[in-house]
């Protein structure tokens, strides 16, 4: 039921049953529909084909002539860089690690997704376009997925000849295994580093353009402002980490593929340089930030061990390929050794609940089982808060199954990762395993040209919201991140530039000098607060609030009262936080103060975005919509849009355009995985 | 190097085994000393094969002690500043040894040379003419037989490692298990090689050859 | 736990640096090595001291940012990287000696960071496969047999990291250089370029100033990848058919 709150803060009822909801009346104001988002009509199939062919080209000749920045290089980024290098534009490419091979991409383990039907287990393009549909809860633009299963198979082959070992089989071709949400065998991997061997090949095709000159790199550098010229985005303000010198980079076009937000939560999955800010100042030039509440808990992630605990570790998906997910049917089972609980007192609750699937349902539904059997006081391993925060994984049967040997072989690597942050040995004892934020389905909007609202701002990979709605299957971020830089972004970008080269611009245009002292503000403001607080203390207390009340479950009385502590924690943060240091040297805390900074407006919008989307769908469950039996309930009457925020200035509220999301390829179903 | 390197290891080989005729007694030492300066002949003058071997080990030597001390310049300019604390975690003694052990083995080679080719010094004052007579007059000294076996020491370092690093060098080493082959090579060479040396000078202390 | 820190603390790559001792109380044994600095740097923060910078990002021993030299072995006492190190491999009491990579390919950027561009460098003189995208044939029309790819695999998991350089006494980077050189002289897609490939890196290592390889192997043993010393003799065994060949 809809409700807003008055001048006193009470909650009051303002729209009577069966109308349209607003839990978020208040905070926002209605801004106009998205009229156009560039998908080609026709027969699904062939829109793709058709749009290619329909997008001008650029002459060689000119190319060379075309700057393009781009932000960001992992897979998304680097793989744009590596592509539009060798198309022969003069690319330069930006990342805040010290080599470009370091971006986050890296750390993806179980593997990427395509519909190669090696397995003749029936896969094909329109399955892969059906089960990420479905797997996202029908919260995401047909025309898009369905590409994205297009060129998934030209991923795997352009991975392969760029030297990406692959797992073979003995025969010496290619090997498959199933991931979460699925029933077919198309995942393909490289044991579990699978993001670190794609990373690499692109990084090395990207490298061979550096070498060639096409590719400029800038390592150490940190985007901390876009550049808009007469409406066209026309470059970054960035700083050199190592000297602290606040450069201008001056381009035809600009496109951001600095990955997802999930640090706002604090304790992530993600890597701890993380951050927003580049899409952020977007955002704040005029970008919509699309759906940004839509988050992904990953339910196979070490727990957390204490107060001191600065990131989480990340166990892959595949574990539940041969791991059982179970805890004690009696809570005073869960200070017991697991071994010794015997198997009627077990209860593999996700074998139970969903038989179908059993431990491989999709992620949003194995993490919320996991809180839930916790809150109901059955779950193992220390206290944090009131609860045990953990449930057991358990590999004896598949020992028993398999031999030791053949599970060592498959998952050796991420069992002695276990072990060395938990000290217990998993071949032994069962793993525990908790949810954990692991990757953002929100992001920049973007049209099927992967461009933003702003004319020459493309963004591509976890930075923009395109293809996974509400719910990300497993093996498909890695397969969006190398469509787009590879296959889409190349095509698409080039419609734009055909128009290039746009009017030359120098540093001394008042937009561009604006967008320097812009900076250079913000980062002397920082300087000077020197209140008492670390710039770390707001960042924990911030993704307190975030994982309390814009996690795994949402409501309309903790998203309230989340906004409310978020504005006060930001107000506090601009009057007192502490930044030792300064501006023209490497400065680890500036760095950080300028992402939380960032952080702490995200994390309102996303708050507000969540108290809008009164119904539960993927990764958002608001308690206020569910069934009868607790599974997520959808309200595509109301919902069936995408959310893209437009940023409403300073103090002021952020407007909400609705994208209708129409499905002519695949009929809206509730999704059941029982 | 690792050629210079293997051509050393092929000299010491045949070098030990021909010390240890010491053992056969004073003729057939002395003949497989002047064997030496006339394997070959009538095709080659006398000395011809033994200068051929003396030219190749002397170009040898230039190559393997040219290449060391580029690679000990490269090393000292890629690390200027040192470790307050630095562990060595699995590597041999004798890897780390190399330079000394090296320079060890090139001192005692000058001297070496000194006492039996090129001035003969019978540090006991006696005859030089006699290979067999020089030998023994040299190694009835104590501190002569422990220099020398100090040397083989050297050596045998030296060879524990060389030989390994040498079929690295070459890239014959490309499993575990050819490593652990080298290794092993490294270690017998070492053994046999500097222990058959050090046979005659103690066997000569203990008055067994005399 | 109780620890003295002795830490590497130099203000940027021209100034002097020095070690400085600070004590730390109250460390658990389930931090991480990371999370103990973490906790120092807050502590020195409230103290109105500048924090230590370290290089991390990951911090799930991947990403080959973490980069630290402790007690004089490179990511510790345990065959892993920096952040994947917990305290448990301490004892109360301990002192530790905290300080940079050592390499004057590496140079010191602040207190604890290294600059490793030179491992860019290297792998854009050769360390790819040209394969324009767009232009790759369908993936399993070359069979790869499954021993070479899982020797590409294994040697592939280097993270570039430099722990090899930092560990190596001749301060060599051969180990990473030999990886990336099997990794891809194991695949038919590597064949084309093999021996101009390793020419090439090795020219380049030359250059950026790295040192000769004299087979110690300390390098092996610091790598938290566990690349395996039989790289560096397929690297010299690449190089000696590449010089046969003329290149
Ligand atoms: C632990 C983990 C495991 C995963 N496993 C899988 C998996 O098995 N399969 C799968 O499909 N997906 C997986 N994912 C998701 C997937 O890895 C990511 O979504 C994807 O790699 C993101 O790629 P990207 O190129 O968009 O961004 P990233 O790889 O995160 O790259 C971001 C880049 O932007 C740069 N950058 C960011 N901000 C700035 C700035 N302000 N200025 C300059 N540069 C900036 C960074 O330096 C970096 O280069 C996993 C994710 C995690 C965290
Ligand atoms: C009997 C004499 C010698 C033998 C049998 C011998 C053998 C070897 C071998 C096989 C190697 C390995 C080569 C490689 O890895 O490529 C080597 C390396 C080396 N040798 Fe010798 N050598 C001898 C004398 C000397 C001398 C006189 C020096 C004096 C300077 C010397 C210094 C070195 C050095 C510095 C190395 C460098 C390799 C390293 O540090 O591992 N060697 N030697
Ligand atoms: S070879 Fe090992 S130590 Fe060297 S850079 Fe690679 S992972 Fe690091
Ligand atoms: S921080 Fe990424 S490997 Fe250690």
């Amino acid at each position: 039921m809809a409700s807003t709150v008055d001048v006193s803060g009470n909650t009051v009822l303002t729209t009577p049953p069966n109308q349209q909801s607003d839990d978020a009346h208040g905070y926002y104001t209605l801004g106009e529909k998205i009229a156009d988002t560039k998908a080609p009509a026709g027969p699904i199939k062939d829109r793709w084909t058709t749009h290619k062919m329909n997008n001008r080209l650029v002459n060689p000749a000119n190319r060379r002539k075309l700057d393009v920045i781009i932000v960001g290089t992992g897979l998304a980024g680097g793989a744009a860089a590596a592509t539009l290098g060798e198309a022969g534009y003069n690319v330069k490419s930006f990342c805040y690690q010290d080599s470009p091979r370091r971006a986050h991409s890296i750390a993806a383990q179980g593997g990427i997704n395509a519909a190669k039907n090696y397995k003749e287990d029936g896969d094909s393009t329109y399955r892969l376009f059906y089960d990420t549909v479905k797997g996202g809860d029908y919260r995401s633009r047909e025309s898009n997925v369905y590409r994205l299963a297009e060129v998934s198979a030209n991923i795997i082959d352009q991975c392969v000849a760029q030297g990406v070992p692959f797992a073979r089989e003995y025969g010496g071709l290619l090997d498959n295994r199933s991931f979460g949400g699925v029933q077919v065998s198309r995942t393909f991997y490289a044991r579990g580093q699978t993001g670190q061997q794609l990373l690499i090949g692109a990084y090395q095709a990207m490298e061979r353009q550096v070498a060639a000159g096409t590719v400029t790199q800038y390592t150490r550098h940190e985007m901390l402002e876009l550049i808009i010229v007469d409406g066209k985005a026309r470059g970054i303000i960035a700083r050199d980490m190592v000297t602290g010198a606040i450069e201008t980079h001056l381009a035809d076009v600009v496109v951001l593929a600095s990955g997802g937000y999930g640090n706002v939560f604090f304790l992530s999955t993600n890597a701890m340089g993380s951050n927003v800010t580049a899409a952020w100042r977007a955002h704040r030039k005029g970008a919509y930030m699309a759906n940004p509440c839509y988050t992904q808990i990953h339910p196979t992630c070490i727990p957390v061990s204490g107060d001191h605990q600065s990131k989480l570790t990340l166990m892959s998906e595949s574990l539940r390929n041969d791991g059982r997910i179970w805890v004690p049917k009696k809570a005073e089972d869960c200070t017991k050794d697991p071994r010794d609980i015997p198997e009627e007192d077990r209860d593999y609750y996700l074998e139970r609940i969903y038989p179908s699937f059993g431990n491989l349902v999709p992620r949003d539904i194995a993490s919320r089982q996991a809180k839930n059997v916790c809150d109901e006081g059955r779950g193992v391993g220390p206290m944090v808060g009131d609860f045990r925060r953990g449930v057991y994984l358990d590999f004896a049967d598949a020992i028993k199954r398999l031999g030791e040997d053949a599970v060592r072989e498959k998952y050796d690597n991420l069992f002695d990762m276990y072990e060395r942050i938990t000290g217990e040995n998993p071949y032994e004892v069962p793993m525990r395993i908790y949810p954990a934020v692991h990757y953002v389905m929100g992001g920049l909007w973007v049209d099927y040209d992967l461009q933003s609202n702003i004319d020459g701002l493309f963004v591509t990979g976890e930075a923009n919201f395109s293809d996974h709605g509400a719910n990300r299957l497993g093996a498909s971020a890695l397969m969006q991140g190398l469509a787009d830089g590879y296959f889409v972004l190349p095509n698409t970008i080039r419609e734009y530039l055909a128009d290039g080269p746009f009017d030359a611009i120098d540093e001394s245009h008042p937009e561009v000098v604006a967008a320097r002292t812009e900076v250079e503000d913000r980062i002397q403001k920082f300087l000077s607060i020197n209140g008492t607080r670390t710039v770390d203390s707001y960042h924990k207390e911030l993704g307190n609030i975030m994982w309390e009340y814009c996690g795994m479950e949402r409501t309309e009385d903790g998203l309230r009262k989340a906004i409310d502590m978020i504005r006060e924690l930001k107000a506090d943060f601009w009057s007192n936080v502490k930044v030792l240091g300064t501006a023209d040297s490497l400065n680890q805390s500036l760095e950080k103060a300028g992402r939380v900074a960032d952080f702490l407006e995200l994390g309102e919008l996303m708050c507000i975005d969540a108290l809008n989307r009164r119904e539960s769908c993927g990764g958002h469950f608001r308690a206020e919509s569910q069934t009868e039996d607790g599974e997520a309930l959808r309200h595509d009457d109301e919902f069936a849009y995408v959310a893209a925020w437009e940023f409403g200035g300073e103090g002021g509220q952020p407007v909400l355009h609705k994208e209708d999301l129409v499905y002519t390829a695949i009929e809206m179903k509730q999704r059941s995985y029982k | 190097m690792a050629v210079s390197g293997l051509i050393f290891i092929g000299f010491v080989l045949t070098h030990m085994y021909g010390n240890l005729k010491a053992f056969a007694g004073e003729e057939s030492f002395n003949e497989y000393a002047h064997h030496l300066r006339t394997i070959g002949e009538p095709m080659l003058p006398e000395s011809g094969l033994l200068w051929v071997i003396r030219l190749v080990l002397i170009v040898s030597l230039v190559v393997h002690v040219s290449s060391a001390l580029i690679l000990a310049r490269r090393a000292g300019a890629a690390r200027t500043v040192k470790y307050a604390v630095k562990k060595n975690k699995h590597s041999s003694i004798s890897s780390r040894t190399m330079r000394w052990g090296g320079l060890t083995i090139l001192v005692f080679l000058v001297w070496h040379l000194l006492n039996f080719t090129i001035v003969k010094v019978n540090p006991s004052g006696g005859e030089t003419d006699n290979p067999y007579q020089l030998m023994v007059d040299t190694f009835d000294l104590w501190w002569m037989t422990l220099i020398y076996l100090a040397a083989m020491a050297a050596l045998a370092l030296h060879l524990h490692h060389g030989t390994f690093s040498a079929m690295q060098t070459l890239g014959w080493t490309n499993s575990a298990a050819a490593r652990t082959r080298a290794r092993t090579a490294g270690w017998v060479l070492a053994i046999v090689i500097a222990g058959g040396f050090s046979l005659v000078p103690i066997f000569v202390l203990l008055g067994v050859i005399d | 736990m109780r620890l003295t820190l002795k830490i590497w603390r130099q203000e940027n790559a021209s100034a002097q640096g020095a070690l400085q001792t600070y004590d730390l109380d109250g460390i658990s044994a389930d931090m991480s090595f990371l999370e103990m600095l973490d906790v120092l740097n807050e502590k020195l923060q409230g103290e109105g001291q500048e924090p230590v910078a370290f290089d991390h990002d990951c911090r799930e021993g991947i990403c080959g940012t973490c980069s630290l030299m402790i007690n004089g072995e490179a990511h510790g006492p345990e065959v892993t990287t920096t952040c994947q190190l917990h305290m448990r491999s301490f004892n109360d009491g301990d002192t530790i000696t905290i300080e940079p990579w050592r390499a004057d390919a590496f140079p010191v950027v602040r207190d604890l960071i290294v600059d490793r561009s030179a491992f860019d460098r290297i792998i854009q003189s050769g360390g790819f496969i040209s394969a324009n995208t767009g232009s790759a044939p369908e993936a399993n029309s070359v069979p790869a047999p499954r021993d070479k790819a899982m020797r590409a695999f294994n040697v592939a998991t280097c993270i570039g990291c430099g722990a090899c350089v930092a560990a190596c006494p001749n301060g060599s980077a051969s180990l990473f250089m030999g990886a990336k050189i099997t990794h891809l002289g194991e695949l038919p897609q590597g064949q084309p370029e093999r021996y101009s490939r390793v020419v090439d890196m090795v020219a380049q290592h030359d250059h950026e100033g790295f040192g000769g390889c004299t087979n110690i192997g300390e390098c092996a043993s610091a790598c938290p990848k566990e690349i395996p010393l039989d790289v560096i003799s397929q690297l010299n065994k690449d190089l000696r058919d590449a010089m046969r060949m003329g290149l």
